[in-house]
C-alpha cells in the first residue's frame, strides 16, 4: 500500500459526482466519496443504497450522481439487493458473459441498517457474498423527518424520543452494531468515521472492498439537521466524538480486534455533547445524573473494547 | 421424442429450471412450494445446472435477491407460497416496475389468518395489481408448460415484466400424475440465450436503476408499465403457438371446454377445472347444454376476448376461491363480470366462492352451481348473486 496521501487520492475522478442535494454540511456524501475514492480506477461497482437521505438524494429521476452501476429498491434490503447482484456475477463469470473486476457495495443509512435492514444485512454477511455493506450512521431516521433509531444515543432528542418535562429524550442506549456485526465471524468488520485526512477511512474502505467475502463498516456520518450543531462544525463534532471514545475507530480482521486509534487524552462525554441541539436540555442542573450516566456507559464500553483490543 | 414421466407438480417446476438453467435462484422455503427449491437445489449440488443458488433469510430478500441479480443481467427464478408472497408484496411492485423479467412458481396455498397450509387462491389475487404477468395451471402438465413459456413472454423486448405461474398448493403441487416432458435441448433452445438489454454489470454503460420519482415522470413510467403489460395479449399468443408446434399442445388466454352451443358456463381457475370438467360431461350427457370457462391468463386480463367468449350465453358462475372482502363477490367476479358489461350484457351472473383453506370441492357441489344456472337460464331470474359453496352454515 502505497503511502496515504489526501491530496494525490482526491485528484481520482469522483464516483459520486457534485450536484446531488445533500444539505451542507452532511456527512453521509464524505462517507461515500471516501469508500468509492478506495476503488481502482480500473474496477467497477456496482452500488446499491437503501431508501434515506443518502437516495433520495442522489438520484432523482432523470439524473444520478453515481457514476458507476447503481441500484436502488426499497429501505430494508441494500444487503439482499446487492447479493443478488453479486450472484448474478458469480453465475454470469463462470459462463464467461462478464469480464473485468467488478466490485459490489451498499450503503444504508442507520435506520436502513440497525433496524429495519438488519435481517437482510445479518443474511448477506452470513451468506458470504463478496461485498461490503457501509453503515452511514447519523442516528436517526433523517430523510422522514429526525425520528429515533435503534442508533439513536441516549437521551437525544428526536421527533419521536421527544425530550419533555417527564422524558428527557430517548431512554434507550445505542445498539452496538459493528460488535453485532463482529460476531457474524465475517472477514472484515471496521468502525470508522470522516476523521482528520479520511486516512482511517479510506483504508478500511480499501481492506474491505479488497478482502475476499462480505465486510461491514460502521462509519459516523454527521447530520447537521438532526444533531443540530453549526454546520461548519462537522469535522470538529467527529473529532469530539473520537477523542471522548463515544466513537471509537477500531477493526476486527479475522476475528482480530484492532484499536486504530487511541486519544491521548480522553476528553469528557459533555465535550461532545455540547455542541449539539439534541442534547441541550441535558445541560439543566436537575439532568446532571443524567450526563454522569451517558459518561459511564462510555467508559464501560470503551474499556471493554480496550479489552478485545488487548490494550487494556 | 417426448419424454413421458409421472411427478407432481412441483417436481415438474424444478424439471423445468434444470432445463431452463437460469444464472440465479433465490428462494426460502414455505409449505407447499418448499420442494421446488429443494429439488433445484439438488440440481446445483450435483452440477446440473450452472445457477448460483441463494438460500436467501426470508422471502422479502429473496425477491430483493431476484432484483438485484435480473437487474445484473442474470435470469432468475424463484418459488413461494401464502406468507412467503405475502413478504415479497413490497418488492413485487418494485420488480415490475424496474422491468425485470422474472419467472416465478407460486403454489397457491391459503393466506394467514388463521394459519392454513392448504390451497385456495388468496395469496396471488392479493398480488394481482402488482404488474406481474399472471399465468393459471390446471395440473403439473400445464405447470410445466406455463413455467417454460413465462421465461420467453417475461423476456420478450416488448413486455420486460416478471411472469408469476401459479398453480394449487398439494392437489397439484404433491400429486403425482402421468407428464410429457421436452428434451433438455429442445427446452434450451426454445428459451433461448438470455440478452439482457441495460443491466449493471455492463461497466461500458454503467446505469442507474430505482431514483426517486417525481410526479413530473411517475406518471407516464407507470402508463408505460402499462403498455408493456398491454403488449403481454400478443406476445403470450405468438409464443403459445411456437409452444404448439414444438409440442403439440395448445394454450391461449383461456381453454373454452364444450363452449360451442353453452347456455350456461362455470368460469374457475386451476385444479378446480378438472373436476368441473366431469360435471360438464355429465351434464352434456343428460343433453344440458354446459360448458366451462378455465382462465389461463389473469394479467393482463383478456378482457374483450373473455367477454365475447360469454356472449350468448344464458346464464354465468363465477367460481371464486379467494374472498376479497368487499362484500361483491370474489376478484374473478369482479373483472368477469365488468367484461361482460361490455360483451355480454344479457347473460346472467352470479358468483360462488368456495374451497378457501382448502375445503374439498366435489363434483356434486359443482353440480349444484350448475343446477342454479339452469334454474336462471329457464327463470331468468336470479336469486341470489353472491353465494357460498360447501360452507356449513
Ligand atoms: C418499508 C418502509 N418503511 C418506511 C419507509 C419510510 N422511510 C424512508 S427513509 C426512512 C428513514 C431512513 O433513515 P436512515 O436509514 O437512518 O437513513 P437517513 O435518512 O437517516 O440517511 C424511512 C422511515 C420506507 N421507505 N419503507
Ligand atoms: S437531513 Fe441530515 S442526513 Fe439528510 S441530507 Fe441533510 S444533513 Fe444529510
Ligand atoms: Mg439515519
Amino acid at each position: 500500500m502505497a503511502a496515504y496521501n489526501l491530496k494525490t487520492l482526491t485528484d481520482k475522478p469522483e464516483r459520486l459526482t457534485g450536484g446531488h442535494r445533500m444539505c451542507a454540511g452532511c456527512g453521509a456524501p464524505i462517507v461515500v466519496r471516501t469508500v468509492l475514492r478506495a476503488l481502482k480506477p480500473e474496477d467497477h461497482a456496482v452500488v446499491g443504497t437503501a431508501t434515506g437521505c443518502l437516495e433520495v438524494s442522489t438520484c432523482i429521476y432523470p439524473y444520478t450522481a453515481w457514476k458507476d452501476s447503481f441500484i436502488h429498491s426499497a429501505f430494508e434490503n441494500a444487503a439482499a439487493t446487492v447479493s443478488g447482484a453479486e450472484a448474478a456475477y458469480r453465475a454470469m463469470s463462470r459462463t464467461g458473459k462478464v469480464n473485468g473486476t467488478t466490485k459490489f457495495i451498499a450503503f444504508g443509512g442507520d435506520g436502513g441498517t440497525y433496524d429495519i435492514g438488519f435481517q437482510s444485512l445479518s443474511g448477506a454477511m452470513e451468506r458470504g457474498h463478496d461485498m461490503v455493506y457501509v453503515c452511514y450512521d447519523n442516528e436517526a431516521y433523517m430523510n422522514t423527518g429526525i425520528q429515533r433509531s435503534s442508533s439513536t444515543p441516549k437521551y437525544a432528542d428526536t421527533t419521536t424520543s421527544p425530550a419533555g418535562s417527564d422524558i428527557p429524550g430517548k431512554v434507550q442506549f445505542k445498539k452496538d452494531l459493528t460488535m453485532v456485526m463482529a460476531a457474524h465471524n465475517i472477514p472484515y468488520v471496521a468502525q470508522s468515521a470522516p476523521f482528520r485526512n479520511m486516512r482511517d477511512l479510506y483504508e478500511k474502505a480499501e481492506k474491505a472492498i479488497y478482502t475476499p467475502g462480505p465486510a461491514f463498516l460502521n462509519v459516523m456520518a454527521p447530520c447537521p439537521r438532526g444533531w443540530r450543531y453549526n454546520t461548519p462544525q462537522l469535522m470538529e463534532v467527529v473529532r469530539l466524538a473520537i477523542d471522548s471514545c463515544v466513537w471509537p475507530l477500531y477493526e476486527v480482521i479475522e476475528g482480530k480486534f484492532v484499536l486504530n486509534y487511541k486519544p491521548r487524552k480522553k476528553i469528557p462525554v459533555v465535550d461532545y455533547l455540547k455542541p449539539q441541539g439534541r442534547f441541550r436540555h441535558l445541560f439543566t442542573k436537575e439532568n446532571e445524573g443524567l450526563l454522569e450516566e451517558l459518561q459511564q456507559e462510555v467508559d464501560r464500553r470503551w474499556n471493554r473494547l480496550l479489552e478485545l483490543c488487548g490494550e487494556a | 421424442m417426448a419424454i413421458k414421466d409421472k411427478l407432481s407438480g412441483n417436481e415438474a417446476v424444478a424439471i423445468a429450471m434444470r432445463q431452463i438453467d437460469p444464472d440465479v435462484v433465490a428462494a426460502f422455503p414455505i409449505t407447499p412450494s418448499t420442494e421446488v427449491p429443494q429439488y433445484f437445489s439438488q440440481f446445483v449440488a450435483n452440477g446440473q445446472v450452472h445457477t448460483e443458488f441463494v438460500a436467501v433469510e426470508s422471502e422479502h430478500s429473496a425477491m430483493s435477491a431476484c432484483i438485484g441479480a435480473e437487474a445484473a443481467g442474470a435470469r432468475t427464478m424463484t418459488a413461494t407460497s401464502s406468507q412467503g408472497l405475502a413478504l415479497m408484496w413490497e418488492m413485487l411492485y418494485i420488480a415490475a416496475s424496474l422491468h425485470l423479467p422474472i419467472v416465478m412458481s407460486v403454489i397457491n396455498r391459503a393466506l394467514s389468518g388463521p394459519i392454513n397450509i392448504h390451497n385456495d387462491h388468496s395469496d396471488s389475487m392479493g398480488a394481482r395489481d402488482s404488474g406481474w404477468i399472471q399465468l393459471y395451471c390446471e395440473d403439473n402438465q400445464e405447470a410445466y408448460d406455463n413455467l417454460i413459456q413465462a421465461v420467453r413472454i417475461a423476456e420478450h423486448k416488448d413486455v420486460q415484466l416478471p411472469v408469476m405461474v401459479c398453480f394449487d398448493g398439494f392437489i397439484t403441487s404433491h400429486a403425482v400424475e402421468n407428464i410429457e416432458l421436452i428434451e433438455d435441448e429442445k427446452v434450451k433452445a426454445f428459451v433461448g440465450e438470455y440478452k439482457p438489454g441495460y443491466h449493471l454489470l455492463n461497466k461500458d454503460n454503467p446505469i442507474a436503476l430505482g431514483p426517486l420519482d417525481m410526479p413530473a415522470f411517475y406518471f407516464e413510467h407507470k402508463r408505460a408499465q402499462a403498455e408493456c403489460m398491454q403488449n403481454a395479449k400478443k406476445v403470450i399468443m405468438e409464443v403459445a403457438q411456437e409452444f404448439e408446434k414444438l409440442t403439440g399442445r395448445k394454450y391461449g388466454f383461456f381453454e373454452e371446454y364444450r363452449m360451442d352451443d353453452a347456455e350456461v358456463a362455470v368460469v374457475v381457475l386451476n385444479s378446480t377445472a378438472g373436476t368441473a370438467k366431469t360435471v360438464v360431461n355429465e351434464l352434456r350427457d343428460q343433453g344440458i347444454k354446459a360448458g366451462l370457462i378455465k382462465p389461463r391468463v389473469f394479467r393482463p386480463f383478456p378482457f374483450e376476448e373473455i367477454g365475447k367468449a360469454l356472449s350468448g350465453l344464458k346464464a354465468v358462475a363465477v367460481m371464486d376461491k379467494a374472498e376479497s372482502f368487499s362484500t361483491a363477490g370474489g376478484p374473478l367476479f369482479a373483472e368477469i363480470r365488468s367484461a361482460m358489461f361490455d360483451y355480454a350484457k344479457d347473460t346472467k351472473a352470479i358468483n360462488y366462492i368456495y374451497g378457501l383453506g382448502g375445503r374439498d370441492v366435489r363434483a356434486d357441489e359443482i353440480k349444484l352451481v350448475y343446477q342454479d344456472l339452469i334454474d336462471i337460464a329457464r327463470t331468468g331470474q336470479v336469486k341470489s348473486t353472491f353465494n357460498y359453496l360447501g360452507i356449513r352454515e
